[in-house]
C-alpha cells in the first residue's frame, strides 16, 4: 500500500512525516521547506506501508517546479490513499485544496493539523460536522507533539482497504458540462486517477497534462479550447478562475458551518512584525541578529578549536617520534590523525553552533521576513526576494540551496539564484573562513571575508542581469506566522545536517588525508604542484597549496585540512603569511562548487548550467583573489 | 486601480489580474480571485514589496507583481 501526504505548504506534512520515519524530511518554518519526495516504509496494522512526504502545493496547478512533483507523483504513481494535511487556522485556504484532492477518486482522510494553533486563536472546530459534509474521515492532530498520529493512519488504513472513494464536489452547471463534454476523448487515455480530475486538470490549462493527454488525443486541445471559449462566454472570467472562485465558494461554506471564532487577545507574537519588519527598525534588528549569530559561531567555535588543535598536534608528533622514521607507514599514520583532526578540530566546533542557529532561525519564520526586507536590494542584482532562500540555505549546504530554487517559478531567475548560491560560503567552507583567517589573523578579517563575498556575489549578480535581463515580475511568497520552535526539532534537525558531515564527509577528509600523505611519499603531488605553479605565481600563494585545491572539489574542506598534510604542519601560521591565508582562502570560498553541488545543479538545470556556472566560479574566483591580493600589494 | 496604489491599513476588493494565464494562476492559489478582500498591511521601504492580508492570510507581493492586481475600494 502507498499512503501520500498532500496538502499546502508549511502545514506540517513534514513534521508528520518524521514522527513515523525519524528525522528524515527537512522541516521548518517557511513555505517551501520540501521540495522533493521523500519514502519511507512504516508499519500500520500490521501492513507494510509506502509513505511519501510531498512539496507543499496550494493547488495542483503546478506553478513551480517543486508543485510540478506534486501533480507528477499523483499522475504517475497509484496511491491508495491521500492523507490530506491542513493548517486548522487556515482552513478555508486548505479546504479548496481538499476539494481538488477529492477530485482524484482515491481514498482520501483529512487531517486538521496545528490544533494547538487554533486553540491559542480562539478558534473551535467541528470535526464530526466537517466529516459528516465531506463524506471522509476528518482527524485533528498536533504534529509536532505527535498527537493524533497513529489515529490518522489507522483511519488511512481503513479507508484504503474498502478503497473508499469521496463524492467529488459539484460544481455550476456550465462548468460540470464542459467537463462532460471533454469526458469520451479522456476515456481513450490512462491515468491512476479519475477522469473526472483530467478533465478538470485540462481545463484548467495544465500543460504537461494536455501534452500527455494529446499524445493520445490529439483533437484534445481544440475540444478545450471550444469549452474555454464558451466558459468565457458565460461567465466572464477564464475556466481557472472561474472553477478556483467555485472551490473557494465551497470552501467557505463549509467553514462557516464547522468553525466559531472566540474573541482572541493579541500577545507580543502578534505585534513582534512592527519591530521585526520596521522600515527603520527592521533593518537594525537584522544586522544585530546577523552580527549575533557570527560572533556565537566564532565564539564557540574558537573556544573548542585551540585546545584541540594542541592536542592532535601533540598527539601527531609523539607519534611519529615513536616511530622513529619518515617511512611510509608513519605518514599514511601522520595522515590519518590529520584527517580526523581537521574534522574534530576545525570542522565541527563550527558546524555545532552555525547548524543550530540556522536551524532556529529557519523554524521560528525569521526567514521570510529577511526575504521582504531584502526584496529590493535583491532586485538590484536582477533576483527578487524570494532567492533569499536558496542563498540562506546555502550558508549551510549548498546542495539544499540548489534543490531550493525549485520554489521559484521563473526558469531564468532559478538559473541566477542557483548560480549565485553555490558562491556562498558553505558550513564546509565556513570551517575554512574560521578555522584559517578567524583563527590565525581575527575575527574582524574573517567578517571581512563574508561581506567581500556578498559584495563580489553582488557584482556577479549585476554582471550577468546585464546579459540575461530580469523577466519575472517579482515576489510572491506566503509569510508564516512565528513559531517558538520546539528543542526536539531544532536538535533534531541539526543532528541530521551534522550526521551527513560525519558519516559522509569526514570519512573523505581522513581518506583525502592518507592519500595525500602517499601521494606526497612519492612525490607524485610535486606533478601536480607545478603544473597548478604558474596558477599559484598569479595568486602569491606558496607552490604546495595546488594539491590541496584539487582535492577540495570533492568536499571545500579538504582544501584545508590537507594543507596540514601539503606542510607537515598544523600551525598554519608558520608556514604562510596572512595575505596568503586571506587570499587562498577567498579563492576556496568562490572557487568550483564542490563535486555533490555540481551533480545537483546538473539534476536541477542540466548540464550546460552545470559547466557554465563551474567555469563561472573559477573565473570569478580567481579575480576576486587578485583583486585582493592586489589591494595588500598596494597597501 | 492597482494595488500599489491604495494606502496601508485599507480593504480593497479584488476585481481581476492583468499578466496573462500565467500571472492570474499563481494568484488564483493565493486567494487574489474576483470578490475577494485583501488589506495592506505595511509595505517595505525602498520601494520594496507589500504584506498583504488576503482572506486570513498574509502574503507577500513585490511590487512588479502587486501592480497587476486590480482592485476597487469597498464602499
Ligand atoms: N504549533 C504547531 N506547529 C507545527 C505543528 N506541525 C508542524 N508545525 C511547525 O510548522 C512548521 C512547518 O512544518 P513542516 O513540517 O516543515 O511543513 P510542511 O508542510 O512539510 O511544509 P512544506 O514542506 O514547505 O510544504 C514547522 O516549523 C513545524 O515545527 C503543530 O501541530 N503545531
Ligand atoms: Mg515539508
Amino acid at each position: 500500500m502507498r499512503f501520500a501526504l498532500i496538502g499546502q505548504p508549511n502545514c506540517g506534512k513534514s513534521t508528520l512525516f518524521n514522527q513515523v520515519a525519524g528525522y528524515r524530511a527537512e522541516t521548518g518554518n517557511f513555505a517551501g521547506t520540501t521540495v522533493t519526495f521523500t519514502e519511507t516504509k512504516v508499519r500500520v496494522l500490521g501492513d507494510v506501508v509506502e509513505l511519501v512526504d510531498l512539496p507543499g502545493t496550494y493547488t495542483l496547478l503546478a506553478t513551480n517546479p517543486a508543485e510540478r512533483v506534486v501533480l507528477d507523483y499523483l499522475i504517475e504513481k497509484p496511491v491508495d490513499a491521500i492523507i490530506n494535511v491542513v493548517d486548522a487556522t487556515h482552513l478555508v485556504q486548505g479546504l479548496t485544496l481538499t476539494l481538488e484532492l477529492m477530485e482524484l477518486g482515491r481514498p482520501i482522510v483529512l487531517v486538521i493539523n496545528m490544533m494547538d494553533e487554533a486553540k491559542r486563536q480562539g478558534l473551535k472546530l467541528d470535526g464530526e460536522a466537517l466529516s459528516q459534509l465531506l463524506g471522509i474521515p476528518v482527524m485533528p492532530m498536533i504534529a509536532t507533539r505527535g498527537q493524533g498520529i497513529r489515529e490518522a493512519f489507522a483511519q488511512t488504513w481503513h479507508m484504503a482497504r474498502k478503497s473508499t472513494i469521496p463524492t467529488p464536489p459539484a460544481y455550476r452547471d456550465e462548468i460540470e458540462q464542459a467537463i462532460l463534454a471533454l469526458k469520451s476523448e479522456i476515456d481513450k487515455t490512462e491515468f491512476p486517477v479519475s477522469r473526472r480530475a483530467i478533465g478538470i486538470k485540462l481545463l484548467e490549462g495544465d500543460p504537461t497534462l494536455t501534452d500527455q493527454v494529446g499524445r493520445k488525443v490529439p483533437a484534445i486541445k481544440n475540444l478545450v479550447q471550444t469549452q474555454w471559449d464558451s466558459l468565457c462566454h458565460q461567465s466572464s472570467v477564464q475556466a481557472v478562475w472561474l472553477i478556483a472562485s467555485e472551490r473557494q465558494k465551497l470552501a467557505r461554506e463549509l467553514t462557516e458551518k464547522v468553525t466559531t471564532q472566540e474573541k482572541m487577545r493579541l500577545t507580543l507574537r502578534d505585534r513582534l512584525d512592527d519591530y521585526l519588519l520596521h522600515p527603520f527598525w527592521g533593518y537594525v534588528f537584522l544586522l544585530a541578529i546577523l552580527a549575533l549569530f557570527f560572533y556565537g559561531v566564532y565564539g564557540f567555535g574558537s573556544w573548542l578549536e585551540a585546545p584541540l588543535l594542541n592536542f592532535f598536534n601533540n598527539l601527531d608528533a609523539t607519534v611519529l617520534n615513536a616511530l622513529h622514521s619518515n617511512g611510509l607507514l608513519a605518514q599514511v599514520i601522520s595522515g590519518a590523525i590529520q584527517g580526523i583532526s581537521g574534522g574534530l578540530a576545525i570542522v565541527l566546533p563550527y558546524l555545532l553552533p552555525f547548524l543550530i542557529g540556522l536551524g532556529f532561525l529557519e523554524d521560528i519564520g525569521y526567514l521570510t521576513r529577511i526575504a521582504f526586507l531584502m526584496d529590493s536590494l535583491m532586485h538590484r542584482i536582477g533576483l527578487h526576494g524570494k532567492a533569499i532562500v536558496p542563498f540562506i540555505l546555502g550558508y549551510g549546504c549548498n546542495v539544499p540551496a540548489i534543490m531550493s530554487t525549485r520554489i521559484m517559478e521563473d526558469k531564468r531567475d532559478r538559473f541566477l539564484s542557483a548560480a549565485l548560491s553555490t558562491m556562498i560560503p558553505c558550513a564546509a567552507r565556513l570551517a575554512v573562513i574560521f578555522g584559517l583567517v578567524a583563527f590565525y589573523v581575527g575575527p574582524w578579517a574573517a567578517l571581512g571575508i563574508y561581506l567581500y563575498n556578498i559584495f563580489v556575489i553582488a557584482l556577479t549578480g549585476k554582471i550577468i542581469t546585464h546579459f540575461l535581463p530580469e523577466d519575472s515580475p517579482g515576489l510572491i511568497l506566503e509569510m508564516p506566522v512565528y513559531r517558538l520552535p520546539t528543542l526536539k526539532t531544532v536538535t533534531a534537525k541539526a543532528w541530521f545536517r551534522i550526521r551527513e558531515f560525519i558519516f559522509e564527509a569526514w570519512p573523505v577528509l581522513i581518506i583525502g588525508s592518507i592519500v595525500l600523505a602517499v601521494m606526497n611519499f612519492y612525490s607524485v603531488t610535486d606533478y601536480i604542484n607545478t603544473a597548478l605553479q604558474p596558477f599559484n605565481w598569479l595568486l602569491g600563494l606558496p607552490k604546495q597549496v595546488g594539491t590541496p585545491l584539487v582535492f577540495g572539489i570533492f568536499r571545500k574542506e579538504l582544501s584545508m585540512i590537507m594543507l596540514a598534510q601539503a606542510f607537515g604542519t598544523t600551525n598554519y601560521a608558520a608556514v604562510m603569511t596572512t595575505q596568503q591565508m586571506i587570499v587562498f582562502t577567498v579563492f576556496v570560498v568562490f572557487y568550483i562548487p564542490c563535486f555533490a553541488t555540481m551533480i545537483s545543479i546538473r539534476n536541477e538545470l542540466g548540464s550546460k548550467a552545470m559547466w557554465a556556472i563551474t567555469g563561472l566560479t573559477v573565473l570569478v574566483a580567481t579575480l576576486a583573489a587578485l583583486l585582493v591580493r592586489v589591494v595588500f600589494l598596494i597597501v | 486601480m492597482n494595488l500599489l496604489e491604495v494606502n496601508n491599513g485599507n480593504w480593497v476588493r479584488v476585481l481581476g489580474v492583468a499578466g496573462g494565464i500565467e500571472m492570474e494562476r499563481r494568484l488564483a492559489q493565493l486567494g487574489f480571485l474576483p470578490g475577494n478582500k485583501v488589506r495592506i498591511i505595511r509595505s517595505a521601504p525602498f520601494h520594496g514589496p507589500l504584506l498583504l492580508d488576503v482572506e486570513g492570510r498574509e502574503i507577500v507581493l513585490g511590487r512588479g507583481v502587486a501592480i497587476k492586481v486590480i482592485v476597487e475600494y469597498l464602499s
